[in-house]
C-alpha cells in the first residue's frame, strides 16, 4: 500500500510541472481559402509575430503559446463547427475571429455559452461587441462599423464636399450594420442620401445598382464590400463611365483588389488602422523587421497586405497576453475580468490606455483611422506617393 | 436611359443564361438527361482559358478554343462516369452523381488554381463609349452577339450536319435511330460535350466582367436551370430567349423597383409564368405513345 502511495506521489510530481508547461492554446477561426484567402493569412501573420516575441520572453505565467487554426471558408455554418471544436476539443483559452461579420457574430453564441473570451482582429460589425450578453466574452482589436460609418460621412464631407451620397453595399449582415450606422450618421449632421441600394457577393454586373444611384443624383458614393464585390462595383462604374469618388470601408484591402477591379482600382478611398508606409515608431520598425526576418516573400512595407490583418492582430495577441496575465490563469471568466485590468501599452496602432472597460468592449476609436488607396498594388495613404 | 441601361445589362446576363440553359436543351432532348452541375462546366472554361492565356501567355484564340477542347472532353467524361452508367440501368442516380461530379471539379480547381479569385481582363474588350447617353462596353454588346451566334450555330449543325442529324435522330427516336445505324451511346456523349462547351464558351465570355474562381458558375447554373425550365427545356430557341427574358427582367426589376426586390419577383415570376404554362414558355408537352 504503502509502496503505490509512493509510487502515486512521484507520478503526480513528474506530471505537474509537465501540466504546468503545457502551452496556452489560442484558437483562429478565418477565410483561410477563397476570396478573403491573404486577410486570414495577415491575420495568422499578426499572430505569429506576437507569439513569437511573447514565447521568446518567456511566455506568460511560466507557459508559452501555441497557435491553432481553422478555415471558415468564410460561411457562418463552417466557423460555428471550427470554433466548437476549438473551444470544447482543444481547449483554447482565446478564440479570435476572423474578418466575416456574418461568421463572428453565428461564433458569439457558442463563446458565452463556454464562457470563454473572443478577440475580434477584423470582423467590423456593430453587433458582433454590442451583442447585448450579459456578461459579455468578446472584445475587440479593429474597425466598429458604427464608428467607421461617421468617419466616411466625415471624410467624404471634408474631401469631396458631399451633400447627396449613394449608397452601395453588399446584401448581407455586414451591408445591414452598415446601412444602419450609415443612415445614423447622416442623420446626425442633417444628410439625405440618394439612394440606398444592396448588391449580392456573386452579382456579375451592378450597373443596374449605380444607375438608380446616377439617375438620383448621388455626388459621392459610400461602399460596403469585400474585395470581389467592390471591385464589381468598380468595374461596373468603368462601363458606365462614371466618374464618382467612391469612399469604402475596408474591404478592398482584403486582396488583389487592383488585379480585380482594373485601373479605376486608385479612386477607391478606404479606411484602416494601421500603415507600414511613411514615419515608423521603434515598435512599427521592429515588427516590420521582424516580419522580413520570418517571411521570405515581405521585403519591404509594401509586402505587408493588408495591414491591417497584420497590425491588428498583433495588438490584440498582446492585449490578451496582458489578460491572462492578470487573470493569472487560463480560466474564461477570469481573462474576461482580466481584459479589463489592462492599464498602459505601447501597441503598434497606439499607445492603449485601458482599451477595455465593461462599457467599451472596442479598443480602436476614429481618431485611430488612417485613409488609403491602392497605387498599384500596394496600400498607401491618401496622397502619399510610393 | 434607366431603361436602356437595364436592357444592355440584361441582354448581356440574359444570353449567359441563355448559353447555359441551351447546354441543359442539347443533352436533355437527346437523352432525357442533364448535367446539374452546369455551373461548374462554365467555371472550367473561364479558369482553362485563364490558365492558357495569364499564366503560359498564349495568344487568346488559341487559349480559348484550347479551353473549349478541354471542356468538351470533359462533358464526355460527365457523361461516362456520372450519367450513363445509371441511365443504362434506368435509375436517376445521375441527378445527384452529376452534381457530385461537378463538386468533385469544383474543388479540384480550388486545390490546382489557388484560393483567390483572379482578374482576367482582354485589353482589347475593355473600351467603353456612349450610346444614347449612357455608357456602353465592347464586351457588353459582344456577349449577346456570341451568346446568339452560338444558339444559331447549333441550330445550323443540327439540321445541316450529318452528326446534327444523327443526333436530331436520336431525339425523335432512340430505338429507331439505332435501327438506322446511328451510333445512340456516341450520339448522346456528343451532346454532352457539346453541352459542356456551350457553358465553357458562356464562362470565357463573362470572365471580364466577372473575375475567375471556383465557384464562379454556381450562382449561374442555378439561374439557368430555372431558365431551362421556364423557356421549356425541349425548344432550343425557346431556352434561349427565356435566358434573355430572365436576364432583362431581372436588370429591369433591379434598375426600376430597386435591388432588395430582385431575387423576390425574379423568381416569383417564374413560378407564375410555370404555373400558368406547365410546359414552359416556349415548350410542348410530350407525347408519350403506349
Amino acid at each position: 500500500m504503502i509502496r503505490r502511495r509512493t509510487f502515486l506521489a512521484l507520478a503526480l510530481s513528474l506530471a505537474l510541472p509537465a501540466a504546468a508547461q503545457e502551452p496556452i492554446r489560442i484558437g483562429l477561426v478565418t477565410a483561410l481559402s477563397g476570396q478573403s484567402a491573404r486577410a486570414g493569412e495577415a491575420i495568422t501573420r499578426g499572430l505569429t509575430i506576437a507569439i513569437d516575441e511573447l514565447n521568446a520572453a518567456g511566455g506568460v505565467l511560466g507557459r508559452k503559446f501555441e497557435l491553432l487554426r481553422r478555415d471558415d471558408e468564410a460561411t457562418p455554418a463552417k466557423g460555428v463547427i471550427a470554433a466548437r471544436e476549438l473551444v470544447f476539443k482543444e481547449k483554447v483559452a482565446v478564440l479570435f475571429g476572423g474578418l466575416d461579420t456574418p461568421v463572428s457574430i453565428a461564433i458569439v453564441p457558442i463563446m458565452t455559452e463556454a464562457k470563454v473570451p473572443f478577440m475580434g482582429p477584423w470582423a467590423a460589425g456593430t453587433p458582433i461587441t454590442k451583442n447585448g450578453t450579459n456578461p459579455n466574452y468578446v472584445f475587440r482589436v479593429s474597425a466598429v462599423d458604427e464608428i467607421v460609418d461617421r468617419a466616411m460621412l466625415q471624410y467624404a464631407q471634408k474631401n469631396f464636399s458631399t451633400k447627396k451620397p449613394g449608397l452601395i453595399l453588399v446584401n448581407n449582415p455586414w451591408g445591414e450594420s452598415n446601412e444602419k450606422g450609415l443612415r445614423a450618421a447622416m442623420d446626425a449632421k442633417g444628410v439625405k442620401p440618394a439612394g440606398i441600394e444592396k448588391f449580392e457577393g456573386n452579382d456579375v454586373d451592378v450597373v443596374p445598382q449605380l444607375t438608380r444611384l446616377k439617375a438620383a443624383g448621388a455626388d459621392t458614393l459610400f461602399l460596403v464590400g469585400n474585395v470581389g464585390p467592390s471591385a464589381q462595383v468598380v468595374k461596373s462604374l468603368d462601363r458606365m463611365g462614371w466618374k464618382v469618388p467612391i469612399v469604402s470601408h475596408w474591404g478592398p484591402a482584403g486582396g488583389r483588389f487592383t488585379e480585380l477591379a482594373g485601373p479605376s482600382a486608385p479612386s477607391v478611398h478606404f479606411v484602416q488602422t494601421y500603415s507600414f508606409f511613411g514615419d515608423q515608431r521603434p515598435i512599427g520598425a521592429k515588427v516590420l523587421k521582424m516580419l522580413m526576418a520570418k517571411y521570405s516573400d515581405i521585403k519591404g512595407a509594401g509586402d505587408v497586405t493588408p495591414a491591417v490583418g497584420v497590425a491588428n492582430a498583433y495588438d490584440a495577441m498582446h492585449l490578451v497576453a496582458l489578460a491572462i496575465s492578470n487573470a493569472s490563469s487560463t480560466d474564461g471568466p477570469k481573462i474576461r475580468e482580466g481584459f479589463y485590468r489592462i492599464g498602459s501599452h505601447e501597441g503598434l496602432i497606439k499607445r492603449y490606455n485601458k482599451p477595455f472597460t465593461p462599457d467599451n468592449h472596442d479598443a480602436i476609436n476614429e481618431n485611430d483611422y488612417v485613409w488609403t488607396q491602392f497605387i498599384d498594388h500596394q496600400i498607401l495613404p491618401v496622397g502619399m506617393k510610393k | 436611359m434607366l431603361v436602356t441601361s437595364a436592357l444592355i445589362t440584361g441582354l448581356g446576363l440574359g444570353s449567359m443564361y441563355g448559353l447555359l440553359a441551351l447546354g441543359f436543351h442539347v443533352t436533355y432532348a437527346v437523352s432525357a438527361t442533364v448535367n446539374f452541375a452546369q455551373g461548374s462546366s462554365m467555371m472550367l472554361g473561364a479558369v482553362f482559358a485563364y490558365g492558357f492565356a495569364v499564366r503560359l501567355g498564349w495568344p487568346l484564340p488559341l487559349a480559348a478554343a484550347l479551353a473549349l477542347a478541354l471542356c468538351a472532353a470533359y462533358g464526355a467524361l460527365v457523361e461516362l462516369v456520372a450519367v450513363r452508367p445509371f441511365a443504362r440501368r434506368g435509375s436517376n442516380a445521375w441527378l445527384m452523381a452529376t452534381v457530385a461530379l461537378g463538386i468533385v471539379a469544383d474543388n479540384a480547381v480550388l486545390f490546382t488554381f489557388g484560393k483567390e479569385p483572379r482578374g482576367f481582363s482582354m485589353p482589347w474588350a475593355a473600351g467603353s463609349f456612349e450610346l444614347f447617353g449612357i455608357g456602353i462596353s465592347k464586351l457588353q454588346l459582344l456577349i449577346p452577339v456570341a451568346g446568339l451566334a452560338l444558339a444559331g450555330a447549333l441550330h445550323f449543325f443540327s439540321r445541316n450536319s450529318r452528326s446534327g442529324k444523327a443526333m436530331l435522330a436520336v431525339v425523335q427516336n432512340q430505338e429507331a435511330a439505332r435501327l438506322m445505324g446511328i451510333n445512340v451511346p456516341v450520339a448522346i456523349c456528343a451532346a454532352y460535350a457539346l453541352s459542356t462547351v456551350f457553358a465553357g464558351a458562356a464562362g470565357i465570355l463573362i470572365a471580364p466582367l466577372f473575375n475567375v474562381h471556383s465557384d464562379m458558375g454556381t450562382v449561374f447554373g442555378l439561374k439557368a436551370f430555372a431558365v431551362a425550365i421556364l423557356g421549356g427545356i425541349t425548344s432550343a430557341w425557346g431556352v434561349m430567349l427565356a435566358g434573355l427574358l430572365f436576364g432583362v427582367t431581372e436588370a429591369l426589376i433591379t434598375t426600376l423597383l430597386g435591388s432588395t426586390y430582385t431575387q423576390i419577383l425574379s423568381f416569383l415570376l417564374v413560378i407564375v409564368a410555370l404555373a400558368a404554362m406547365p410546359n414552359g414558355l416556349f415548350g410542348r408537352a410530350e407525347v408519350k405513345k403506349v
